[in-house]
């Protein structure tokens, strides 16, 4: 089971959290604190587990991250997933943000958070992993975004502005 | 109202969208509290009006504040709103904010339960997907139980979308209404086979997540998996899969025997990493769990720790880490491989990654022995003086305490050496375990009686010198060890050579400035040594010496009693008080040593840590009935700390003091001296013994200066460890040396006798004796403690609710909660008027008086079950079953009552649910034709008997066991005693069949290893017959319909390699007919072959599945096919073919498929169906044999049976009906049947009488 999904940037602000277990929001950001506290203190080219300390949630738990320019990805998973395959994961899931932001930065993700939100629906569903294939996801994403657009053709006509 | 229309339009022109408000926060980073706090109000604005448009924004604007940590529950009203509009992008918007922000206790949620139902069945497949992903992170019990039903429905839907979601989600259900694991497990299961591989994966992951926390219910699953496992080439799946069965190899260690070949299959040919730190992982756990002494086990150990050897190696740090880990794991039970690669590991403590570093230094632990004690522990204080973090240093300090003091200092030969690598430790600079260090010298001189001498001594030096330490030792947890040097020269002053000098040591102003606690222990310990110097100075005639004493006594403790630590002051005062007093006396001349010394008489001995709690509680006494009646229920449960991620984990994980972190430790303490301080009923402890180990806030509330010490500091006069080093190794020499000499004598004096030789090759570990005779004092146990410590389960685990047998039926009560107008549309079973309701209540009636019978040899089976040993539970199962087969009807309403618009994927497991791990985990041989398998195979009745004949085959201890079960249970079913009879005959036969096969087929048995036997509990098995062989490799082959697809039919063909070279690059290939086609991947040309995924090393099988469409069933047909691949030994790989002919019979399309009597009668009666018949002459077998060799060939069922009369039931995977009767008479069968084909009837006939003319 993956307990959480954090995304922060450099300086720890969050971009995106999700949490597959319910937390009150200020324990929440005090977990993405400690999380950023421990994962941005540690080398370039050290390996990508952490295990946590109490506060993520004791000896079966492991922090699995990775860093990407800016923004660190981490998921926090119990002893149930692999390790290497929830690296692989966070490979696919930036892959992905990639091929839908078209060259994704940190600014796509801070904008978008809701956009984000709904890839990753479509990759984890309850802490539980959904599709690891990318295509299948884009596909999903894709088509849901049209649904989208052609619900927004629907809307009753912004009046001009003229009016006043 | 249009005017409010256009209102609402333009104002959301004006409003902010998600986009602005994250513009504005970024643009006002100076007031961002304020400007949200503005954002907030217009928020609430917004919420308020009619437009959804508008509160759909203004809750994804919510959401993004969620995430910064704002509290937005007060618009859940709004979310749920926002949620039920009928817009995809809305419904998105307010599922999505759901997820983030509803919990259990969010009192909306009930309001939603309509909505979401609704949701789930849109027609739209993107609404329910919405649903399904936000009910999945906001699922309560209520809602889990309202629509546990609709998701049980939706896991069938057409869609794999939905599917594989409704899939996933059926966990979560589970957790919260865990009444709903039984009605929907056998769905669930049916999903592992789905074809679509995002549902499987998604079935793989729910049972694996149940598994994981109550393997054994699942272990019935095991063949499934093993055969998903040898089949499926999705990454994520098997690892799910392996490691599913990492957590069932400890249950049953004939699994992993089983496993282990694929397994090392796998090792070799993956190129996944992921994939192959699974197996390994996974084979450790098998190794673990089998006992050892199966002689190719050193094998796969070694090649596990080879592997890990490279993982460890390999420049990916990822890789490193996991290998240490897994190391690790190979550690506890076969700590000699792991032992060879001390060198790698000792490298590795030097990575620059501490995360690296530590998992090293787990494998330390387990990788010292006596001999090798000295040397590695030698290397870890030279890594504490490099080491530069104090967490890491920390970490070591522990570590070697760890080492040294495991399984109660079994590897410490040398105590000396273990008390100076203590006192060397008390020499690091700011480190925060000082009480740990402090608690190892307390408990090495109390319980090593023989090293009293040498800690006293060295203990008093430390005393001594405590001027030099004690500057640097205040501001750091280190003067804790002068608490345990203070305790021990006092409790065993004895052993002082100058008590005085220590006396006056402890009494220096200096001691002042110490944390109370210890200030404390000093006071009382002065006292004691004050008690042995009078002692020694009463003897001398000189009784001045003595009164000095007192005299220094009394000069020295004012300043204690002036402490502001009220402990200190009152041990201080009164032992003051008392000095005064003796000194009056010996003005006297009164001889007081004697009394003075009685103060401190006796020995204390060690008490083990959990003695308090194995104190039975004697009969009567009930603890949590109330002495008198509590005055409120004012005390507050809310201080229990919570763990963050885990509520259960920490449980799990033994509580270990050293780990739990300072500020941690510092709250619980406070937590509970407040509780204590609030009880009335709390026994107050006695300060001295049990403020050791707590802290002193002083300590942190000192303002810290760093001294940057260069050089470490040496106390003088205090050994160095590395000494006794040298020391150990000369003594051990000289033993060494000594016992030669010994045996030699021996030698010579047997010499006349036997002529054997003593080859004393390299030294073991016997040959260590210790340096002094080391008498380690046991921790003392109150009288008749309870001997298990099952402490450590927790009772709120949600899993525990899950721990639900599975195998059982179904009752009637289980069923889900359904919808009443849904349970209308019932029944897809073949006469569609079938109502499933009423079957369910006739069912039972006809056989009420059977039933209540087995009602209750099920309760005798119950107890005995508890009382007695898995093997045997197993065997009662079986017999459960067998008569569960005759009700299996009793339940498979229940899962058609949910309306399933599908497919016939009626619960063709019940018929066939024979389900029989023994017999699967047992190796007996693959019958290598259709004859000998239908004798072994006969399905249903006789299953049970004919294991316990393999069993009986294969392993020679058990005929014993499952004969006197025969009896046992036959007593409880006199009625089926004959029968039994009738069946031990015939068991008896088929001995006899194994007994030959075994003689002719030697090879055989390895077949079982990669394979799939036929007697898998499976609905869709059946047996595999011979596809063709030649002198390198045998194909046996099945076929079986797909449930989902009416034009699709999969191969399963198990390869085997039969010569010594390595098979590979095998490629299968059929020439397609115009009615039947192997499917191919996409791009590739109609006359390409199909490449066997996996290799074969010697004796090796596996298997793989094709599959082929078909669009006409009604014709049996032929396929000609070769198989091509290549022979490589060590000189010469060569290509080989081989043809063979794929036999598709119209048995193969048929389905096993219930059916009830009434609906069966309709289905007669409709008169759709044409008519044939056949008659079998001479056939010598019981009825129910015969039944059962049909059902298990032609996949049929039984509806009824009466006498020797039966009436059969099967369906082909494009809906055709067949219908059989069976009646018996003597040697003389006739079978009258009815199809809605009479083409497939005909050549289905044929084939039940090829079936039985071959036997």
């Amino acid at each position: 089971m993956i307990k959480a999904i954090l995304i922060f940037n450099n300086h720890g602000k969050p971009r995106l959290s999700k949490f597959y277990e319910h937390y009150s929001e200020d324990t929440e950001q005090q977990i993405i604190r400690e999380t950023f506290h421990l994962v941005s203190k540690r080398d370039e080219n050290v390996c990508n587990f952490l295990e946590g300390g109490m506060l993520i949630g004791g000896s079966d738990y492991k922090l699995i991250y990775r860093h990407y320019a800016t923004l660190y990805f981490v998921f926090c998973v119990d002893s149930s997933e692999s390790e290497l395959g929830i690296l692989d994961l966070i490979q696919v899931f930036v892959e992905t943000l990639d091929k839908c932001f078209e060259n994704v930065c940190e600014l796509d993700l801070i904008f978008h958070v809701d956009k984000v939100h709904n890839i990753l629906a479509e990759m984890v569903m309850g802490g539980m992993v959904l599709e690891t294939n990318m295509n299948e996801i884009i596909m999903q994403v894709d088509a849901q975004n049209k649904m989208e657009k052609s619900e927004v053709s629907w809307t009753p006509p912004v009046p001009c502005m003229c009016m006043t | 109202m249009a005017l409010k229309i256009v209102k609402g339009s333009i104002d959301r022109m004006f409003d902010k969208n998600l986009q602005d408000l994250v513009r504005g926060i970024r643009n006002h980073k100076e007031d961002e509290a304020k400007y949200i706090s503005t954002c907030i109000d217009e928020i609430k604005q917004e919420l308020k009006q009619d437009n959804i448009a508008v509160k759909a924004n203004a809750v994804c604007k919510l959401t993004y504040l969620q995430m910064l940590g704002y509290d937005v529950s007060w618009a859940a009203f709004n979310i749920v709103e926002v949620m039920s509009s009928s817009k995809f992008t809305y419904k998105r918007i307010g599922y999505l904010a759901a997820s983030q922000c509803f919990h259990e206790s969010t009192d909306v949620i009930m309001l939603t339960t309509n909505q979401i139902r609704k949701d789930l069945s849109s027609p739209n497949q993107y609404d329910t997907g919405v649903a399904l992903t936000g009910l999945s992170c906001f699922v309560t019990p209520d809602l889990a139980r309202d629509l546990a039903n609709d998701i049980m429905t939706l896991m069938s839907h057409t869609k794999p979308y939905i599917r594989k979601k409704a899939v996933l989600i059926m966990y979560k259900v589970f957790l919260k209404y865990p009444e709903s694991l039984r009605p929907a497990f056998p769905r669930l299961k049916e999903k592992l086979e789905d074809p679509d591989p995002g549902v499987q994966s998604a079935a793989v992951n729910v049972i694996c997540e149940l598994a994981r926390r109550n393997p054994k219910n699942y272990l019935s699953l095991a063949p499934l998996f093993f055969k998903l496992m040898t089949s499926s080439t999705n990454n994520w799946v098997l690892i799910k899969i392996i490691k599913l069965f990492g957590a069932l190899t400890p249950l049953e260690p004939r699994l992993g025997k089983k496993l282990i070949e694929p397994l090392t299959n796998l090792i070799h040919s993956t190129s996944a990493m992921s994939l192959l730190y699974e197996c390994v992982n996974t084979v450790i756990a098998v190794l673990i769990s089998l006992s050892s002494g199966m002689p190719n086990h050193s094998a796969s150990i070694q090649l596990c720790v080879q592997k890990l050897r490279i993982l460890i190696e390999d420049s990916d740090q990822n890789l490193k880490y996991l290998g240490l880990l897994a190391m690790s794991k190979i550690l506890k039970t076969h700590p000699k491989s792991v032992q060879s690669h001390k060198d790698l590991i000792l490298q590795c403590l030097d990575d620059k990654d501490e995360s690296i570093r530590l998992r090293a230094l787990d494998l330390l632990y387990g990788m010292v022995s006596k001999k090798n004690l000295m040397e590695i522990v030698k290397k870890l204080m030279l890594h504490v003086d490099k080491a530069e973090g104090t967490t890491y240093r920390d970490e070591l300090l522990t570590k070697i305490i760890d080492i040294c003091s495991q399984s109660n200092y079994q590897y410490i030969t040398n105590f000396e050496w273990y008390i100076s690598i203590l006192v060397e430790l008390t020499r690091l600079e700011g480190t925060r375990h000082g009480h740990l260090i402090a608690s190892q010298m307390l408990d090495v001189a109390i319980r090593v009686k023989a090293i009293r001498a040498f800690a006293v001594a060295q203990m008093a030096t430390l005393l001594d010198n405590a001027h030099l330490l004690t500057g640097n030792m205040q501001r750091n947890g280190i003067c804790e060890v002068s608490y345990a040097a203070a305790w021990i020269c006092g409790e065993f002053s004895e052993h002082l050579e100058n008590p005085m000098q220590t006396l006056e040591a402890m009494l220096r102003p200096k001691v002042a400035t110490l944390p109370g606690h210890i200030q404390a222990v000093y006071v009382q310990n002065a006292a004691k040594l004050f008690a042995t110097v009078l002692k020694s100075q009463e003897g001398n005639t000189d009784s001045t010496a003595a009164q000095e004493t007192s005299q220094l006594m009394i000069e020295r403790l004012p300043l204690f009693v002036q402490s502001a630590n009220l402990e200190v002051q009152e041990r201080a005062s009164c032992i003051l008080q008392l000095v005064k007093y003796i000194q009056k006396l010996q003005q006297k001349d009164v001889e007081v040593a004697e009394e003075v010394s009685a103060l401190f008489a006796g020995e204390l001995n060690p008490v083990a840590p959990k003695a308090q709690k194995k104190v039975p509680v004697p009969e009567g006494l009930d603890l949590d009935a109330w002495i008198n009646e509590p005055p409120s229920e004012s005390e507050s449960e809310d201080e229990q700390p919570k763990a963050i991620f885990t509520k259960e984990e920490t449980k799990h994980s033994r509580p270990r003091h050293i780990e739990v972190d300072e500020k941690e430790l510092a709250r619980r303490r406070e937590a509970r001296k407040q509780e204590q301080a609030n009880n009335p009923f709390y026994i107050k402890a006695s300060p001295s013994s049990q403020k050791v180990y707590q802290d002193t806030p002083g300590v942190e509330h000192i303002p810290v200066v760093q001294i940057d010490l260069s050089v470490p500091l040496k106390v003088p006069g205090l050994p160095m460890s590395d000494q006794y080093v040298k020391l150990e190794e000369e003594r051990r020499q000289k033993e060494r040396a000594e016992k030669k000499k010994k045996e030699k004598k021996k030698r010579k004096e047997k010499r006349s006798g036997r002529g054997k030789k003593h080859d004393s090759g390299p030294e073991s570990e016997e040959d260590i004796t210790p340096a002094h005779m080391v008498d380690i004092v046991t921790e003392e146990m109150p009288e008749n403690a309870l001997p298990s410590d099952d402490d450590d389960k927790d009772p709120n685990d949600p899993h525990k609710a899950l721990d639900i047998d599975l195998d059982k039926p179904l009752a009637d009560s289980e069923k889900l909660p359904v919808r009443s107008h849904r349970a209308v549309e019932a029944a897809k079973s073949p006469g569609e008027d079938g109502d499933a309701e009423t079957v369910a209540t006739q069912q039972p009636k006809k056989k009420s008086g059977k039933d209540k019978r087995d009602d209750k040899k099920k309760d005798k089976d119950k107890e005995r079950k508890k009382s007695k040993d898995e093997k045997k539970k197993k065997k009662h199962k079986h017999e459960e079953k067998e008569e569960d087969l005759l009700r299996g009807e009793v339940h498979e309403p229940v899962v058609q009552s949910e309306g399933i618009s599908q497919v016939a994927e009626l619960p063709t497991s019940t018929s066939a649910e024979v389900s029989d791990l023994d017999f699967w985990l047992s190796n007996a041989p693959v019958p290598s034709n259709t004859q000998e398998a239908a004798t072994v195979a006969a399905a249903e009745a006789p299953v049970a008997e004919v294991v316990s004949g393999a069993a009986q085959d294969s392993e020679p201890d058990e005929p014993k066991d499952t004969e006197m079960e025969e009896t046992k249970s036959s007593k409880h079913k006199k009625k089926k005693q004959k029968k039994e009879k009738e069946e031990k005959e015939k068991k008896k036969k088929k001995r006899h069949h194994h007994h030959h096969r075994h003689s002719d087929g030697g090879g055989e048995e390895s077949v079982q290893n990669g394979t799939v036997e036929e007697e898998e509990p499976l609905p869709s098995m059946s047996n595999y017959c011979l596809l063709a062989e030649n002198s390198y490799i045998k194909m046996v082959y099945d076929i079986q319909g797909n449930l989902q697809d009416g034009s699709q039919v999969v191969v399963s063909v198990i390869f085997e390699n039969k010569c010594d070279s390595f098979l590979k690059s095998m490629e299968f290939n059929v020439l397609d007919s115009l009615n039947s086609k192997l499917q191919r991947p996409e791009g590739s040309g109609p006359h390409d072959g199909l490449t066997v995924p996996f290799q074969l090393p010697p004796g090796v099988s596996n298997e793989a599945r094709f599959v082929f469409t078909v669009q006409s069933i009604v014709m049996p047909q032929k396929l000609k096919g070769t198989l091509t691949f290549i022979v490589k030994n060590e000189e010469s790989s060569t290509h080989e073919k081989l043809d063979f002919k794929l036999h598709f019979t119209c048995t193969s399309y048929l389905i096993t498929t219930p059916c009830y009597s009434d609906a069966y009668a309709k289905l007669l009666e409709s008169g759709d169906l044409k008519g044939s018949s056949l008659k079998l002459e001479g056939v010598n077998m019981p009825f129910h044999h015969l039944l059962a060799r049909i059902c298990f060939h032609h996949h049929f069922s039984v509806v009824e049976r009466i006498d020797s009369c039966s009436s059969m039931y099967s369906r082909s995977i494009q809906g055709h009906h067949v219908c059989l009767l069976v009646k018996s008479s003597g040697q003389t069968v006739s079978i009258d049947a009815k199809c809605d084909e009479p083409t497939m009837l005909g050549n289905v006939l044929d084939e039940i009488k090829q079936t039985f003319s071959q036997c």
